[in-house]
């Protein structure tokens, strides 16, 4: 039979003493880092790719939480003139031509892999992140608008008006195009989550959910895996980050 | 071979006056319009977020395919080497520089932030074809430059082949390359890769019309005489393009009746009730196409330089229109986000767009072309691009003898 001794010179004692240290402080650091995404002057991290997942039936007709959301977090006013006022977010009622069955859907930027947007702007100030949100640089848009010819969604507006007090993390100005950016700045915060996600969770319908389609963990990436999904005009093959269930 | 043609500086006279007094209210409209627009916001236009590019954009694209146009009058000169056309080549430069500056002023002022040019001219994505517009443009004057002065030094009148096949196959890649704006649009029915050598086509007939028009002016205004001769190959030149042009509609029409999917596109521009069906077989079929090949084939009309000023007069009307179709229609139409379902939505998603362009689209198009016939004006007045005399004894040579002579026997 082994006999068990406890050999406790200084060495090992100096040894575990530290080890145990490490343990303990190391997963706070890791974790908190985690938690509190990457610092504001690291670029976005390929690794992950942003996006939403729309489930169509439990989104209702008479709902537009998300678009007064959207509204209120980017500063987008409503001028009265139905035309030319910018909409980031919009409702599309669908009704089925055979059996007339009517269905409501929010459609936005959808931040395409392969964005045409990205393709035809002459100065590159339509740009995709790393992390696959579509942006316009409003430092660099010369306002020609091209991107809207080419945009297959219909998701870009174009500022037609003088805009005043706008909110310091979403620059918007006469002249320049815009479209959703998926709340970039809630996304650089930490937040990890967009306003029109947030308002129709607290509306209680649920039908929009935001998060990572890299990371196999996520809900979305669950969900994705569990039900059958669409991208809207698939055949053009762009790779759409946002995606439908229910249409 | 040196050019023997006798050229003049043009004086002042009272054509020139009237001319220039309509040239600068233009500019005078164009300016005001940039200025409100400027300061107001596009909403004062009748473009909107369904119909992104309107009027302006009209103007300005059928200034810049027509600048590449009627340089093909300098090419069938110099590269094709017809003598008859040598006296027109400095013009046929000199108007296809103006025509361009006009065409992409009115394309800057249009601009969403004009005071970026800047940024447009520093900062390129090559991918996309605006940006290799901006060098085939400013490449395409460049190259007129040398060209000009291929034709003024007379030492140098022996490269003016080369230079001239140059800018021939510039001229055609720079068509091709305003064409293809409309080729990239990955989701639009309306348009295909049709869109560049319809283009080159429309830019031929455009030149040619133009040329002629300005021809009838420097006869009655500036005592060009101009020669039978003249006039009845503008006459051929005019018949050729507008076949060019129907051959090339027809068949994107045609071509694009065959595909199920762009029927729906293809009805409502052919044969709804809309402005661009109306459009389309009054404007673009009626007035541009068969009244102007009734009027060349028309013996009397045919012969007089009047009635091919008439024609002239109508297929430019016509092209116009017919850009305005291409532009505006494939626009309005709206995207099929969803096939198998009727759309609808505040941002009116499923629904044909309406587009009436306002007083300020007008003014400024206006504009464009006010800046292209002061440049014109100001440049025959000081340098020496307009011949003496066009008439058939002048251009014609010892062929006009020998005609004389048969004419007797």
């Amino acid at each position: 039979m082994k006999k068990y001794e406890l050999k406790l010179n200084r060495r090992n004692f100096l040894k575990n003493s530290a080890m145990l240290g490490v343990s303990t402080i190391a997963p706070g650091v890791f974790f908190q880092e985690l938690a509190y995404g990457r610092a504001l002057d690291e670029p976005a991290s390929p690794k992950i790719r942003w996006g939403m997942l729309i489930n169509t039936n439990q989104c209702t007709d008479e709902c537009d939480a998300c678009v007064t959301a959207c509204n209120e977090e980017h500063g987008i006013e409503d001028f009265g003139r139905p035309t030319t006022d910018t909409q980031w977010i919009r409702k599309i009622t669908l009704t089925e031509e055979l059996s007339k069955k009517s269905i409501s859907v929010p459609m936005m930027c959808q931040h395409c892999e392969n964005p045409p947007c990205v393709d035809v702007c002459p100065t590159g100030a339509s740009f995709i992140r790393d992390d696959g949100i579509v942006l316009v640089n409003k430092h660099t848009c010369i306002g020609c608008r091209y991107c809207m010819m080419s945009c297959p969604y219909k998701a870009r507006s174009f500022v037609h008006e003088n805009l005043e007090n706008q909110l310091p993390h979403t620059p918007r100005g006469k002249g320049c195009v815009e479209s959703c950016n998926l709340c970039v700045h809630k996304i650089d915060n930490g937040e990890n989550n967009t306003a029109c996600a947030e308002a129709c969770q607290k509306d209680g319908h649920q039908a929009i959910l935001f998060g990572d389609l890299n990371d196999e963990e996520s809900d979305i990436s669950k969900q994705l895996k569990k039900y059958a999904t669409k991208e809207v005009r698939s055949d053009l093959g762009l790779n759409t980050a946002v995606r439908y269930r229910g249409i | 071979m040196r050019d023997k043609t006798e050229y003049m500086v043009v004086e002042f006279s009272k054509a020139i006056f009237l001319y220039g007094i309509v040239a600068l209210s233009l500019i005078g409209l164009g300016l005001f319009s940039f200025i409100t627009l400027e300061h107001e916001g596009h909403w004062l236009t009748g473009m909107n977020n369904q119909v992104v590019w309107g009027l302006p954009h009209v103007f300005a694209i059928f200034l810049i395919i027509a600048a590449s146009g009627i340089l093909n009058i300098a090419s069938i000169s110099s590269v094709f080497n017809i003598k008859i056309y040598k006296p027109l080549g400095r013009l046929s430069a000199l108007l296809a520089i103006c025509l361009l500056t006009g065409g992409l002023i009115v394309l800057v002022l249009d601009l969403g932030r004009p005071d970026r040019l800047v940024v447009a001219m520093t900062t390129f994505n090559f991918k996309s074809i605006f940006a290799w517009n901006i060098f085939l443009y400013s490449g395409f004057m460049a190259v007129i430059a040398i060209y000009l002065w291929m034709m003024f030094e007379a030492r140098y009148n022996k490269f003016i082949g080369k230079v001239g096949a140059f800018a021939f196959a510039w001229r055609v890649t720079l068509t091709t390359g305003t064409g293809s704006i409309f080729a990239f649009l990955v989701a639009k029915e309306a348009y295909g890769a049709l869109s560049a050598p319809l283009f080159i086509a429309l830019s031929l007939l455009m030149g040619t019309a133009i040329f002629y028009k300005i021809l009838f002016w420097m006869d009655r205004g500036l005592g060009v005489p101009l020669g039978a001769e003249i006039i009845s190959r503008f006459r051929k030149l005019l018949i050729y393009f507008i076949f060019t042009v129907l051959y090339i509609t027809v068949l994107a029409h045609l071509t694009s009746l065959y595909i199920t999917k762009n029927h729906d596109f293809e009805f409502f521009l052919l044969f709804s009730e809309n402005i661009y069906t109306f459009l389309f077989w009054v404007g673009q079929i009626g007035l541009g196409t068969i009244i102007p090949l009734v009027i060349l084939y028309n013996k009397k009309l045919s012969k007089s330089a009047f009635g091919i000023l008439l024609a002239s007069i109508l297929v430019i009307l016509g092209g116009f229109i017919m850009l305005y179709i291409i532009i505006i229609s494939g626009q309005a139409y709206p995207l099929d986000l969803f096939p198998g379902y009727n759309e609808s939505s505040t941002f009116y998603d499923g629904a044909i767009s309406a587009y009436t362009p306002s007083i300020y689209e007008v003014m400024l198009g206006l504009g464009g072309v006010g800046i292209s016939a002061a440049i014109y004006i100001f440049a025959i007045m000081v340098l020496d691009f307009t011949p003496k005399n066009l008439g058939d004894e002048y251009t014609l040579g010892k062929e006009y003898k020998e005609k004389l002579i048969q004419n007797e026997d």
